[in-house]
């Protein structure tokens, strides 16, 4: 398949969502990419915004065709990173905030495998954040899949390098101190080729963003913003799961009309800000590697 | 091939290239940062792997991914580094991914002396990662041992699905000796053989004592792996039914083995009241004292560990059934004497430490054999 025919998949049609109708589990060809032998239901709280996260990159996967067999999911710890395991592919469940440590060895010994790296945000910035960067230094063939929640949902919401500044914790019992991280802003000063940021509310937005990620060579990054209204949201008094899920459609703006807004407006915005934020072509690791060993083997030095 | 000078960090690296590891990833490390420069210099020239990660952390992570795709893969290290691999390792450990770790010992704890020599990582190598588990550690006690036990070492992870640690230092590493390293091509590893098809196939098998064959990811063996306690096939479990079975098989898969782990020498001399236990380079003060030991008339026992986790119980109880008293030279304040102490009896065993840096000297391990 040519990269411009995984692009052309990549642009969904509204028409292609999954609704939820009878039969539409055993009907769907997507969903069968979910692990038949695995015992459901899923561990995450009832009104999480994980499954949508797993539902758009299923169908993501599913509309580039990829075969399973050359599909690794690598995840860290969390409740995030617990996703791989519900999904039909070689997945790896790693430790806390290395996943795209083992990912970058797995990429290595099969550079024609397509190698995805599921975190949290603590995953990826707190404990992962050294990882993260040079991964997206060296341009590593890898989409890294960012589930941002704002906390540590796994241990019971304790504040995370993405908790807002005075959002409160279970270990910020008086409201958070220290500014978050913009982890777009940062995988694009860290080199990544691709970087997108969408929300659980714009599951089809996810999807395209995901389907772009995984088809681009170089590291790629997208950012899926969550809420955990079982910690975060209780702690904040935000609500349930759908006010949660509602306000990130109220409070996130396309990167589009963002640009239509007056310079002065721009700098006020507050809102999460949706879209691509960068598309380029950079060698991808494995590729240049690859070239080494061809000069090598013919005797360069 | 001919006879060549070369360090102890040099023969692993050559040790790695012949057992066939194809990835290496590591952070550079005093002492033992000769092995990553002689694997990034030749591992393309034989199709391989090498990445310089951004820690130690990332090193172990990177070979276990590697290996989970098919490679055979190590790193190398020393304290400070294989400090930090320790949970990773344990991540090998329990989802049985075969794996080479070389710790080339220095001075601790901490930065401590980052040139001077140790051995004081023996029991971080047995117990560095947390939980109960088995391991493998093989200690060279020359250049050639270098080479042939990091080829044991590769032989020895792939058919237990172990990480395996080679314990060198930084004595062994640095040392200069000519070798003569046999053909390549004469050197066998074990290779894994999967026979069951994708649907039946079982990553985790529990037959007790047995050692289910590893699949590498994208060769259409789809399945999970995870540092959690698993099932058969790798999911997630809590049951007491499948948990024990795994408990069971995993810390035993090495006790029916022992025979083709457990590598060691022994110049034994009938009549002998002494014995010297040694290893690694110590292992060569030993030596040197019983010869001279034995230039004087007195008679005496030698037995080099060359294997020393899985702990050679069996002989060193042999040993202290044969000798009255048993003299265990070490660069470290007693780290393997705790453990011919548990086999022999606390009143049968001579420390002759020293943890500052310098070998523990021939004329220590005397003084120690007739005081
Ligand atoms: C080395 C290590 N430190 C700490 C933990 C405990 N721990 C497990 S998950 C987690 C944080 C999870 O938060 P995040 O990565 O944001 O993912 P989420 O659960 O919110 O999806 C922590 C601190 C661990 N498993 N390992």
């Amino acid at each position: 398949m040519s990269n411009q025919d995984i692009l052309d998949a990549a642009t969904l049609k509204q028409d292609d969502a999954l609704i939820p109708q009878s039969g539409w589990f055993e009907r769907s060809e997507t969903l069968q990419k979910l692990r038949k032998n695995k015992k459901f239901p899923t561990i995450w709280c009832s009104g999480c915004g994980i499954g949508i996260v797993m539902g758009a990159l299923i169908r993501a996967i599913d509309h580039l065709g990829l075969d399973n067999d050359k599909v690794a999911l690598v995840a860290g710890i969390g409740c995030t990173a617990r996703m791989p395991v519900y999904m039909d592919f070689n997945t790896l469940h790693t430790t806390h905030g290395r996943a795209l440590a083992f990912a970058t060895g797995l990429k290595i010994a099969r550079p024609d495998m397509k190698v995805i790296a599921i975190m949290g945000d603590g995953d990826a910035l707190a404990i992962g954040g050294n990882h993260f960067i040079h991964a997206a230094r060296r341009n590593m063939g890898i989409t890294a899949l960012v589930v941002n929640n704002a906390i540590y949902g796994m241990t019971g919401g304790q504040y995370s390098p993405t908790t807002p500044l005075g959002g409160r914790a279970t270990t910020a019992p008086y409201g958070n101190v220290e500014p978050p991280f913009p982890i777009c802003d940062l995988a694009i000063a860290a080199g990544a080729s691709y970087v997108s940021r969408s929300t659980v509310y714009h599951a089809l937005e996810l999807d395209k963003f995901l389907a772009e990620a995984i088809a681009k060579e170089g590291f790629s990054v997208v950012e899926a913003v969550s809420y955990c209204h079982t910690t975060f949201g209780r702690f904040n008094k935000l609500g349930t799961a759908a006010d949660m899920l509602r306000s990130l459609k109220d409070n996130s703006i396309p990167r589009s009309a963002l640009e239509r807004l007056t310079p002065e407006e721009r700098a006020a915005n507050t809102k999460i800000v949706r879209g691509n934020f960068v598309n380029v072509d950079r060698p991808q690791y494995t590729q240049v590697y690859s070239n080494l060993v061809t000069r090598v083997q013919a005797g360069e030095r | 091939m001919t006879v060549k000078l070369m360090q102890g960090n040099d023969a692993i690296g050559w040790g790695a290239i012949a057992a066939g590891c194809r990835f290496y990833a590591g952070y550079p490390i005093t002492p033992s940062t000769e092995v990553a420069e002689l694997l990034s210099r030749e591992l393309p020239k034989v199709g391989g792997k090498f990445i310089q990660m951004e820690d130690e952390i990332a090193s172990m992570a990177a070979i276990i991914g590697g290996r989970v795709g098919g490679l055979k893969s190590m790193t190398a290290t020393s304290g400070p580094g294989f400090s930090l691999m320790q949970e990773n390792i344990g991540y090998a450990v329990m989802t049985e991914i075969p794996c080479v770790v070389v710790d080339v010992q220095r001075l601790g704890p901490s930065t401590g002396q980052p040139t001077a020599a140790s051995q004081g990582d023996v029991m971080q190598a047995r117990w560095g990662t947390h939980g109960d588990h088995p391991i493998i550690a093989l200690s060279p006690t020359s250049v050639r041992q270098a080479f042939d036990l990091t080829v044991k070492a590769f032989d020895l992870s792939e058919r237990f699905r172990t990480p395996v640690i080679l314990l060198a230092d930084e004595i062994v590493g640095h040392m200069r000796e000519p070798v003569d390293l046999p053909d390549f091509k004469s050197i066998h590893i074990f290779e894994q053989q999967v026979t069951d098809s994708p649907a039946d196939y079982k990553a985790f098998r529990n037959s007790p004592g047995d050692v289910p064959p590893l699949a590498a990811f994208g060769t259409g063996y789809r399945y999970h792996i995870t540092g959690l306690f698993h099932d058969e096939v790798g999911f997630p479990t809590q049951r007491l039914d499948e948990v024990d079975p795994w408990l069971e098989r995993v810390n035993t898969k090495l006790d029916k083995h022992l025979d083709e782990i457990t590598f060691l020498e022994e110049d034994y001399q009938e009549g002998a009241r002494v014995a010297l236990l040694s290893y690694g380079a110590s292992a060569r003060t030993a030596r040197h004292a019983m010869k001279l030991a034995r230039q004087k008339g007195i008679k005496v026992d030698l037995l080099t560990l060359l294997t020393i986790w899985p702990f050679p119980e069996k002989q060193v109880e042999a040993l202290g059934e044969r000798v009255e008293r048993i003299i265990v030279p070490e660069m470290n304040l007693g780290q393997l004497a705790y453990e011919v102490e548990r086999m022999v009896g606390r009143k049968k065993v001579r420390r002759v430490v020293r943890a500052n840096g310098e070998m523990v000297t021939p004329q220590m391990v005397l003084d120690a054999m007739e005081n």
